[in-house]
């Protein structure tokens, strides 16, 4: 046993929860102070950037910004993540709540294994299969689209959709279900008009959890995106990076454009954000 | 369950099935199958050319130059790996362990920590690169102006320090979400249990080792799993730290790097290689699954005997 006395130096000082206390408060400042550079640095012309790293800035200087606007895809390539991520969001909540309503709702013969082929695709790295990808994408005359793209993604977000969907729809209650049955609803409408809308916490967490990795994937883009018109924000930014290697402002704003809808959308959603993001591991 | 007719019943079950079934065997089944086929034919990027059997894989293990490039590429992995499941769930653990209890500000540090994850690797990627930088970058800027210039150096520009300062930024980068499952699997340990430990015990490392691991245990197998999988799938960050603007080339590269390079004809190559590439993704896949397997059953028995 320790007695309190015994304690020396910094525990003496400060105590274990003053100790972790520090510890959480430069760690925050770790996590946080490289962003808020990001930010400050695309306020400024380059020279400051070097000179005074870290002052705040003049935040009504948008001349980087508007270097972005009016001289670079930037624009485009944002409508284009948002159209690749939200149309792959959506077929995965569509075709997901579908898939899991089934496998969570009715016992039939072979549910537990087409659910482990579900299952499967959760480790699985569909990066690993990228050739035979690219020449059925190129057989199906899909090179070069957008669509190409949604397919994958879809393909890649179906496990985890699936997995959170079917354990949620097994929880709910039946008695609902079974009162609309006796009076003689369609299963059609029983799913729509009863199951669905409570389905809904659960969709939530499905599409967060799929938003942050679509939204910022850049491998499969690469792949099979050529037409610069086409290209995603995290694609669009490895060519920009490379054109404007001197001037840092631009740089700067270029990355707090790209991290910017994302990052204030986690702010504004943290709670759901986290359990979204981690619900794929924890059971 | 549903008293309607045999036949309805399965036609109703089918198509809320299939539409999501085609997708996976399409997209995901299909491909990774063939993938496998792909290896044992020579292609040149365009056309299957002919059924060479094994040949592509005694290639890329025994022959040059690939022999010596895949066990580079192999090593870094295994060192990209060993260091993270130490610097990046070590500073988990501890993260979990300070925020398990309740802070003024507690909610304020769990979003601060979690807030990197939600960026692109991209964005990370770059906006590090521009830190890093030799000549402006503010890492170096900054070891200047505390006095300790001979510690500033061209930390992506030469092989003793590439690959830690990839490891470092990944670190950064991702610490957030071990920590969280950590700090989930500790805020379901029972109060009870806890009180009754503190009472036998004032030391937080007796605690830490026989109640409050063996309780994050569980969480912590499926945090290992995935890290092993993402740190052999490691991509974009090398891309884009390391390949644009010169760097010691080779030094940092990942076998998920090499598998790219190899198969479209990367910078280095130019020249697209289907069959060798299918090669090397069969043996990556076939090795993650497998040391997965492993890893699981072995940490799942091991739990059970703490």
């Amino acid at each position: 046993m320790t007695n309190s006395s015994d304690k020396t130096g910094l525990m003496r000082t400060f105590g274990r929860d003053g100790l972790l206390q520090i510890f959480l408060i430069a760690n925050s400042f770790i996590m946080i102070a490289p962003i808020v550079i990001m930010v400050f640095s695309a306020f400024k012309p380059t020279m400051e950037i070097f000179r005074h790293p870290f002052t705040i800035p003049d935040f009504t200087d948008l001349s980087n910004f508007v270097a972005i606007w009016t001289d670079t895809n930037f624009v485009r390539y944002f409508f284009n993540s948002v159209l690749i991520t939200g149309s792959a969001i959506f077929a995965i909540l569509v075709l997901g709540t579908l898939a899991a309503y089934a496998l969570g709702r009715y016992a039939f013969k072979g549910s537990s294994f087409i659910l482990l082929f579900f299952l499967a695709g959760l480790t699985l790295p569909l990066k690993l299969a990228v050739i035979p990808l690219f020449v059925l994408m190129r057989d199906l005359g899909l090179l070069d689209t957008q669509l190409s793209l949604i397919l994958i993604y879809v393909a890649m977000g179906l496990p985890s959709a699936v997995f959170i969907m079917t354990g949620f729809i097994r929880s709910l209650p039946g008695e609902l279900e079974d009162a609309a049955r006796m009076d003689g609803a369609s299963e059609l409408r029983i799913m729509w008009k009863i199951m669905l809308p409570l389905t809904r916490p659960a969709m939530v967490i499905a599409a967060i959890n799929n938003l942050v990795p679509i939204w910022n994937d850049f491998f499969f883009p690469l792949i099979f995106l050529q037409n610069d018109d086409l290209k995603t924000l995290p694609q669009g930014l490895t060519g920009f990076m490379g054109e404007y290697t001197t001037n840092w402002g631009v740089l700067f704003a270029g990355l707090t454009f790209a991290a910017a809808p994302i990052t204030i959308l986690y702010i504004v959603l943290s709670r759901q954000f986290i359990s979204g993001m981690t619900s794929g591991a924890i059971k | 369950m549903p008293s309607f007719k045999p036949t309805r019943r399965g036609l109703w079950i089918t198509s809320l099935i299939a539409p999501g079934l085609l997708v996976m065997i399409l997209f995901v089944a299909y491909p990774i199958i063939s993938a496998l086929a792909y290896a044992f034919y020579d292609w040149n990027g365009l056309a299957r050319g002919e059924f060479v059997g094994f040949k592509n894989f005694s290639d890329v293990l025994l022959r040059e130059p690939y022999k010596s490039d895949i066990q580079n590429a192999f090593m870094n992995n295994v060192i990209v790996f060993f260091s993270l499941m130490v610097i990046q769930n070590g500073a988990a653990f501890l993260l979990a362990y300070a925020l398990w209890r309740e802070f003024p500000l507690a909610r304020f540090h769990r979003i601060a920590v979690f807030l990197p994850v939600v960026l692109s690797t991209v964005i990370v990627g770059y906006l590090w690169k521009l830190f890093l930088n030799p000549v402006f970058g503010l890492v170096n800027n900054l070891l200047k102006s505390i006095g300790l210039t001979s510690l500033a150096q061209p930390w992506l520009g030469q092989p003793e320090t590439a690959l830690p300062a990839l490891i470092l930024v990944n670190a950064w980068h991702w610490v957030g979400f071990p920590t969280l499952i950590f700090l989930a699997a500790m805020q379901r340990i029972p109060g009870e249990i806890y009180d009754a430990a503190r009472m036998e015990t004032e030391s937080e490392w007796v605690k830490i080792r026989k109640i409050i691991w063996p309780l994050v245990a569980p969480a912590a197998t499926i945090v290992f799993v995935l890290q092993f999988i993402g740190s052999f799938n490691w991509f974009e960050l090398p891309y884009v730290m390391e390949d644009i603007l010169g760097s010691p080339y080779g030094h940092s590269d990942v076998l998920a790097l090499y598998f790219y390079r190899l198969a479209f004809g990367g910078p280095s190559t130019g020249v697209a290689d289907f069959g060798h590439g299918s090669a090397v993704a069969v043996l990556v896949f076939v090795f993650i699954t497998a040391f997965a397997a492993t890893m699981t059953v072995f940490l799942r028995r091991r739990e059970i005997e703490l």
